[in-house]
């Protein structure tokens, strides 16, 4: 691996759920370079959750192959991808999706709890990217003590707090107002770019998309820039 | 279709589809609750049925029953009683317990002369129609359609009795129908009885039918006084009503501990109708939000339960109809009870009953539904469709002070009396202290999960935060699991301590080498005097007791008691006295030593004087001591044989106690025993250790239905715990998705949730256990001695409950890890993405 290799790489790759129905995915390629922050928009059904699932390991193509970092998805098992997904990558949720039970800190130290990392450094990461979300004086609350955007910027804490070389994002502004929308992209693009990470964001919105450095639409199973398709 | 319709289409439908499963299961749960309850019920209400038409027909039409003493009272009372302005016929009766050879149970044995009693019991005299005039001839008896079933005989048989040590034979004349009269009974003509078993000139009844418009009261006032001491007259509700009593206090425990597994079904339809209208709360909250009102909303949830509850109570009293029956035909009318013998008693489908049943299993569902359902249509619909507000719901604790409240309640209804001679206050306590232990839960789970630390272990961890964040669902969940665990406990506890005080006590009343009787009768098979000499000089013999018991009516209006003469020591010492007089007792009273049960129902204390009607006397006794009896449930007292022999002329003995000689050999002594006397092989002489042995599997035998009930009640109690791990654990499918996808493995997850499931089981287990024991303190020191009279003292079976605490808190940890396992299936892995 070289500090060149794609973050994430998908060659020639396919997805259809029946021998009868049309290719979700169709010979799909796709390269994510180190630093790179990418939109992929689609219009509903045409496959994005299939394409997230795959890049995430969660969900395996009929062909074609999927690097991470420089490793192939193909010969890892359960358990193997999933302490990659604790290691290399972070989700930002449109649900947000934070534990209800843990305070802000705790919630944002998961994935290092997971690591096992130690209890300094644990320390240190947490007050670090809680500053960096702005909820420094957050750390103990609940959830439910919570606005949406707040919860929001605990979940992109909590994506990249162990300092992913990933991050994936599902439409993390579809429950929040447009004005919050717009910090939490500001702020997704800023930490992703800050923490050294590269990023996909799944959209539906144009405005979102172009936080992004490149917008790439998914359409037939295959992606192509935007600017092209206009 | 009605809006309420319309909810309950659009909320109970949609849960039929997504969890057939768990709805089949709890309408099971249900199904076995009403079928215990229904069977139980059935049986008692059976046995009880042929109690009261047992009674009825030896009553018949009599207005009067003059009784006395089982030992007789001279017949010329009888004379006088026919001479008597406003009686119209008297008929004399001899009843006698008669034993038959070789046979453990008594045979009752009514004694008459057929021709006045067709007066009084016409229909037990028509039983007897086509042999009427034969009972005349000598050694004749005519048995009832159960007794000839159960001793092998029929018309034309021999059947060989016991008189003193004597064989005596009487010849079976004929066997009544069926409908004539319903339990073992034989009947004989009075002369006979008179002559075969020693009472010559005796009677101990005389039933009497009054002129038309004779005043009944006036009469028995004007007889008080005419009677000799120890007889008197009742009507005919005492008589009826006494043969029942023996056995109500059993009775009123069993159904009540049939009503656990049915309350335990509440309670898991409580569980899952709380935990199912949490999670449909969006749902509900929309109906409101579209205009559905909170009384149609609360209508349409609480009907959901009864049609639950609906469909568990039909199985159920179905099921309940066959447990009846298979369990009559194996453990006899009073379940193993020892109380009296199985006869023509049969399960016959009463759908009166069964009705009963039904609508108590529906409405104890509906009631189980209510709650949650009442709770479901006061959220504001504004809250309800808000994202999170299951969760919300989940933190919330709520306050302890009604819980507190009721388990005060329930503390003071401890300390209350007896009703009627049962512990409906007892019974009250167990309930108020149950509904408010339950109510304690949250804030008790709340308390101690605020002291668990953190484990640095991400997966327990998560465990311990997520029980810290829903101690308001504890309750929820633990509801059904804390009741019959609790119950459980409870009656472990009595059982347990029962076990112990009564092995004890067998210890203190049996502590002979070989203990023997004559037969299964005290009234007619003695030992005489000569009798017991003989005993006395078998070889191998050091030294013999001999005990005289025989009933005596104290009260008219109660069971008679059991007079025991015997050697009593000093102090009453050989007796298993719970306390004894520590001063002077008052001159001129012989001295007594009653049981426990003399003090609860005839209100005596050491010290204090009564009178006890004996041999045709009144004799002034004075409490000396008060024992410990687990052989006479309506009082006994005892008396110094050499007093009673004094008094009476009475040295027959009816139970013996023998001390062997150094070396000698306990079988070879009993066959010496049996060699002496005549069909010795039929005498009841056994070794102690085999006596007690026996006592104790009569007494397991007795509450074996106790476990069984208790059993089906904690494995109803699993079942809620089972239900609320997997509706939650579905509930959690989002969280254990996003676990996954941040990097939790699989078997991280499951083991999060095997340690929630243990924590939660552990408190739960917990609390039972402590919630257990303060009902086992009610149940010991208050239903107990209420309802039997007889005291126990306390004992905890730490290896049993340890054992079951331990099976419990490891299947509450499967259940979990089972639904953790269906909640992470790769479909689960995207439940999470529900949105993407």
């Amino acid at each position: 691996m070289t500090a060149d290799t794609p973050v994430l790489r998908l060659a020639d790759v396919s997805r259809r759920y029946s021998a009868t129905a049309p290719a979700v995915l169709d010979g799909l390629d796709f390269a994510l370079a180190p630093g790179e922050y990418v939109a992929i928009m689609g219009e509903s059904g045409v496959g994005k959750s299939t394409l997230l699932n795959i890049m995430a390991g969660l969900d395996r193509p009929d062909t074609g192959r999927i690097e991470v970092d420089g490793r192939d998805l193909a010969g890892l098992d359960d358990d193997a991808l999933t302490v990659l997904r604790r290691t290399h990558l972070g989700f930002v949720f449109q649900a947000f999706h934070v534990l209800p039970y843990l305070t802000v800190r705790d919630n944002v130290a998961l994935p290092l709890d997971l690591a096992s990392r130690p209890g300094a450094e644990r320390e240190a990461r947490v007050v670090e990217m809680l500053e960096a979300v702005g909820l420094a004086g957050r750390a103990g609350s609940y959830p439910r003590e919570l606005s949406g955007g707040e919860t929001q910027r605990v979940a992109i804490a909590r994506a990249l707090v162990h300092r992913p070389r990933l991050l994936l994002a599902d439409e993390p502004t579809g429950n929040l107002d447009p004005r919050t929308a717009t910090h939490i992209l500001a702020l997704l693009r800023g930490q992703v770019h800050a923490q050294g990470a590269s990023g996909v964001l799944i959209t539906h919105s144009l405005a979102a998309a172009q936080t992004a450095d490149r917008i790439l639409v998914l359409e037939g199973g295959r992606l192509s820039p935007y600017a092209a398709r206009a | 279709m009605s809006a309420t319709g319309t909810v309950l289409r659009a909320v109970a439908l949609a849960r039929l589809r997504e969890q057939p499963l768990r709805l089949l299961a709890t309408v099971a749960a249900i199904s076995l609750g009403v079928a215990l309850a229904t069977a139980v019920f059935l049986i008692n209400a059976g046995a009880l049925n042929e109690f009261g038409l047992a009674a009825r027909k030896l009553v018949g039409e009599a207005d009067l029953i003059v009784r006395g003493s089982r030992a007789g009272f001279d017949e010329s009372v009888f004379v006088e009683l026919a001479g008597q302005p406003g009686v119209r016929e008297a008929s004399p009766a001899l009843e006698l317990e008669v034993a038959p050879l070789g046979e453990t149970s008594a045979l009752r044995v009514l004694a008459i002369d057929p021709f006045r009693a067709a007066w009084v019991q016409p229909e037990l005299v028509a039983g007897l129609a086509p042999r009427l005039l034969d009972l005349l001839e000598p050694d004749t008896i005519v048995l009832s359609a159960a007794a000839a079933r159960e001793l092998g005989l029929g018309a034309g048989d021999r059947l060989e009795l016991r008189a003193g040590t004597s064989e005596y034979v009487l010849k079976v004349l004929d066997v009544m129908p069926e409908a004539a009269y319903p339990q073992r009974l034989g009947v004989m003509d009075i002369a006979t009885a008179q002559a075969a078993f020693g009472r010559l000139g005796l009677v101990n009844r005389v039933d009497l039918r009054l002129e038309p418009g004779a005043d009944r009261e006036r009469l028995r006032e004007r007889l008080a006084e005419l009677l000799p001491d120890g007889v008197s007259a009742q009507t005919p509700d005492v008589e009826r009503n006494r043969a029942a009593e023996v056995t109500r206090a059993y009775r009123v425990n069993l159904n009540m501990l049939a009503m656990v597994a049915l309350l335990t079904g509440a309670f898991l339809v409580f569980s899952t109708q709380a935990l199912a209208v949490l999670r449909r709360r969006t749902s509900l909250g929309l109906m409101r939000a579209l205009g559905a009102t909170r009384g149609q909303v609360e209508l349409a949830l609480t009907a959901e339960g009864a049609a639950l509850g609906a469909a568990g109570a039909i199985t159920g009293v179905l099921l309940g109809q066959l447990i009846a029956s298979v369990a009559l035909a194996k453990l006899g009318g009073d379940l193993g009870g020892g109380y009296f013998e199985a006869s023509s008693l049969a399960a016959k489908p009463q759908p009166g009953i069964l009705a009963a049943f039904f609508l108590i299993g529906t409405a104890v569902a509906a009631l189980g539904a209510w709650a949650p359902a009442r709770d479901a249509a006061r959220v504001e619909p504004a809250r309800a469709l808000k994202a999170g507000d299951a969760e919300r719901a989940m933190d919330r604790v709520r306050p302890a002070w009604p819980g507190l409240l009721l388990f005060g309640a329930g503390a003071v209804a401890a300390w209350l009396p007896p009703v009627g001679g049962l512990p409906l206050f007892g019974y009250a306590s167990v309930a108020l202290l149950l509904l408010g232990g339950l109510l304690l839960v949250p804030a008790f789970a709340a308390r101690v999960l605020a002291l668990l630390p953190r484990p640095r272990k991400v997966a327990l961890g998560t465990a311990v935060a997520q029980l810290k964040g829903s101690a308001g669902l504890a309750g929820v969940s633990l509801a059904a699991i804390i009741v019959s665990f609790s119950l459980m406990v409870a009656m472990a506890i009595m059982v347990y301590s029962f076990r112990e005080s009564f092995e004890h006590w067998l210890n203190e009343v049996l502590p002979a080498d070989v203990h023997l009787r004559v037969g299964s009768a005290s009234d007619t098979a003695n030992w005489s005097s000569g009798d017991q000499a003989i005993i006395a000089a078998t070889e191998g013999v050091a030294r013999v007791r001999f005990q005289r018991q025989q009933p005596v009516l104290f009260d008219p209006a109660r069971p008679p008691v059991a007079l025991l003469a015997r050697e009593v020591g000093e102090d009453g010492e050989g007796l298993p006295l719970v306390r004894g007089a520590d001063a002077r007792l008052p001159d001129g009273a012989a001295q007594a030593w009653i049981s426990e049960a003399m003090v609860d129902l005839h209100g005596l204390e050491v010290g204090e004087t009564f009178d006890l009607p004996l041999a045709g006397k009144t004799w002034r006794m004075a409490v000396a001591g008060v024992w410990r009896d687990y052989g006479h449930t309506a009082g006994a007292i005892v008396v110094d044989r050499a007093w009673y022999i004094a008094a009476t002329g009475d040295a027959a003995a009816s139970e013996g106690a023998i001390w062997l000689a150094p070396g000698a050999d306990v079988e070879t002594v009993i066959a010496r025993i049996r060699s002496r006397f005549e069909r010795g092989e039929t005498l009841q002489v056994a070794s102690g250790s085999a006596v007690k042995e026996i006592s104790m599997q009569i007494f397991d035998r007795a509450f074996a239905v106790t476990y069984l009930l208790e059993a089906v009640a904690v494995a109803i109690g699993l079942a809620g715990v089972a239900f609320a791990f997997s509706s939650q654990a579905l509930a959690r499918r989002a969280e254990f998705g996003m676990l996954r996808h941040v990097g939790m493995l699989r078997r991280q997850v499951i083991a999060m949730l095997a340690g929630e499931g243990a924590m939660l089981g552990a408190l739960g287990v917990a609390y039972g256990l402590a919630l257990g024991g303060v009902l086992s303190l009610v149940l010991v020191y208050v239903i107990n001695r209420q309802s039997f009279n007889w005291s126990i003292d306390l004992a905890v079976p730490w290896l049993q409950l340890g054992a079951l605490a331990a099976l419990l808190v490891s299947a509450a940890a499967v259940t979990a890890m089972a639904s953790g396992r269906a909640a992470t299936s790769d479909s689960a892995v995207r439940a999470v993405r529900e949105d993407w």
